[in-house]
């Protein structure tokens, strides 16, 4: 476990810590433990917390407690996860498994992904399943989780024109990024699939099935499965 | 029991306090761009912090009443007629059934503010009315739409309500369209130079029209840090990044909540509102302050809402 954090000031009413130059899975879990922690130490002083990548961002409110009082407060946060060996962090993290109906049906760049890398779409969706994913940031959009790493061998560069539209449950890749849009939306990731469950439902608790900090492995299910499932192409 | 939309104008949204809580699943915080004027919107309708208010874009809201109540419209200088009858803002009016309230267009400022008594009421999405557009949250049918002509927006009567005005001295002027923001320099300012730096803090910026409730764009002296991208991390309100050609822009309520461009700090709250009430090609000078020189412009900013409201002026309506 690394000691390198740092703590710098974003705001007049927000601190970020980060915790490493490039993200890793040791690093989401630190995050993961660290935010949950500052969750209990900061209370109701606490506003909001943006864990991402490498870095968390604590938003305090500034009448209520200050700058100097939240920086002692991740201190001892962080102390007491360097503590904690690296292999014990993946208890705050769960592995989740998402179906996917791969198919040039449901993915119109899969053929496109498999032609650029010199496989077939077939191997193209067995590499994509072969890699437990981590969940290294969610944004962008309400419930739009960044999952690394894909395998060099199937990643892909974004399209040059983004889509003016993406559906819901698009299995996409953008170089080594893989993610399942949470919502229609405009979108430049190359589409290998769908996913026939809601990754964001604000009716639903939790809203979310993952958050920063998980696993994810994809599973290829068939046209059929991905209908009853709620699927719809 | 609701004031009715006959037209909605520019662009007109409900907004509370904002949404918080909630950044680590992506949402943004919306809610009002000039926290002041909504401040006080509310507090001349006796209504409780936070309480949800239309936040009008430039005017064209036209909206007739059903109920008796109290209203009040703060922020931009927007004409307001009762029934076609001219009445002063940054007070509170008698409201009854049937009363038609036009709002005209902006003649300074951006954006203003109009509560009723009691606050408009709609079902919160993760706790929060504020209307986010681009998310599709909030706002009177939950999914994030501006007000439309034929809504209705409930609100409950409120009987022999007193009304009060602000006093002169605390009302905001917005008819310079320049201004001078402060910032509290932090992310990866020390990726700035000193060199670039004297020029962001020593030069003018004017503003994009390209620039919404995501966050202001800005046209000036081109500012190159030495990093040119980073780890996309948690963005706050008013966080000051700079894109590959060197122009600011500016995030603010509806900001994606995460992004990989980097920042040299981020703009004082007091002076979001200030910012969000410039049109495009309004002129901007920028000055540093440390963090504990934020936190007292902060308090000290607070108690104006504490001590002045205290003795309000009561009208003879």
């Amino acid at each position: 476990m690394s000691n390198s954090q740092t703590v710098s000031i974003a705001g007049e009413n927000a601190l970020i810590i980060y915790f490493a130059n490039k993200p890793s899975a040791a690093t989401s879990a630190e995050i993961a433990t660290t935010a949950k922690k500052l969750t209990t130490f900061l209370g109701a002083t606490l506003i909001d917390l943006v864990p991402s990548y490498a870095s968390l961002l604590v938003i305090f409110d500034p009448f209520k407690t200050d700058h100097q009082s939240v920086r002692r407060a991740i201190w001892t946060a962080l102390k007491t996860t360097n503590k904690t060996p690296a292999t014990q962090h993946t208890d705050s993290g769960s592995l989740v498994s998402l179906p996917v109906y791969y198919s040039s049906e449901s993915g119109p760049d899969l053929q496109t992904v498999a032609d650029r890398a010199e496989l077939s779409a077939e191997e193209v969706i067995a590499i994509h399943q072969q890699t437990e994913y981590h969940v290294y940031a969610i944004g962008f959009a309400p419930g739009f989780a960044y999952l690394g790493e894909v395998d060099k061998r199937i990643a892909t560069p974004r399209l040059a024109t983004p889509r003016k539209q993406v559906p819901r449950g698009a299995v996409a890749i953008a170089d080594r990024q893989t993610a399942v849009y949470p919502a229609q939306s405009p979108g430049g990731w190359n589409l290998i699939g769908l996913c026939p469950q809601l990754m964001f439902d604000p009716t639903s608790t939790p809203t979310m099935p993952v958050k920063v900090g998980d696993r994810v492995s994809f599973k290829a299910i068939d046209k059929g499965t991905f209908e009853a499932m709620g699927g719809a192409l | 029991m609701s004031l009715q939309v006959h037209k909605p104008g520019i662009f007109s949204l409900l907004q509370d306090g904002g949404r918080t809580g909630q950044h680590s699943m992506g949402i943004t915080t919306g809610g009002p761009l000039d926290r002041t004027a909504f401040r006080w919107a509310n507090l001349l309708c006796e209504n409780s912090e936070g309480s949800a208010c239309i936040e009008v874009t430039v005017g064209g809201l036209v909206l007739q009443s059903t109920i008796k109540t109290t209203l009040a419209l703060t922020g931009a200088d927007i004409p307001l007629r009762i029934n076609k009858q001219s009445v002063a803002l940054w007070r509170s009016h008698s409201i009854n059934p049937g009363d038609t309230i036009e709002l005209g267009f902006a003649r300074s400022g951006s954006r203003a503010y109009l509560a009723v008594g009691g606050g408009f009421q709609a079902d919160p999405v993760f706790n929060s009315i504020a209307t986010v557009t681009r998310e599709g949250l909030g706002g009177l049918h939950g999914d994030g739409s501006p007000l439309k002509t034929g809504d209705r927006l409930p609100c409950n009567p409120i009987e022999d309500a007193s009304l009060w005005q602000l006093p002169e001295n605390l009302r905001a002027d917005y008819s310079e369209n320049s201004a001078r923001l402060r910032v509290v320099l932090g992310y990866q300012q020390e990726a700035f130079s000193e060199t670039q730096k004297q020029l962001f803090f020593n030069s003018e910026y004017s503003v994009s029209k390209y620039s919404d409730r995501m966050g202001y764009r800005l046209e000036g002296a081109e500012i190159i840090p030495s990093l040119n991208g980073i780890l996309s991390e948690g963005i706050c309100l008013g966080a000051i990044q700079f894109p590959a050609d060197g122009q600011p822009i500016i995030l603010l309520n509806d900001r994606q909540t995460i992004g990989g461009y980097p920042k040299i700090g981020s703009l004082l709250s007091l002076d979001i509102g200030r910012l969000a009430q410039l049109s495009a090609g309004a002129k901007l000078c920028f000055d540093a302050i440390s963090i504990d020189q934020a936190k007292s412009l902060l308090l000290e900013h607070e108690n104006q809402f504490s001590t002045e409201f205290r003795k309000p002026i009561k009208t003879s309506n």
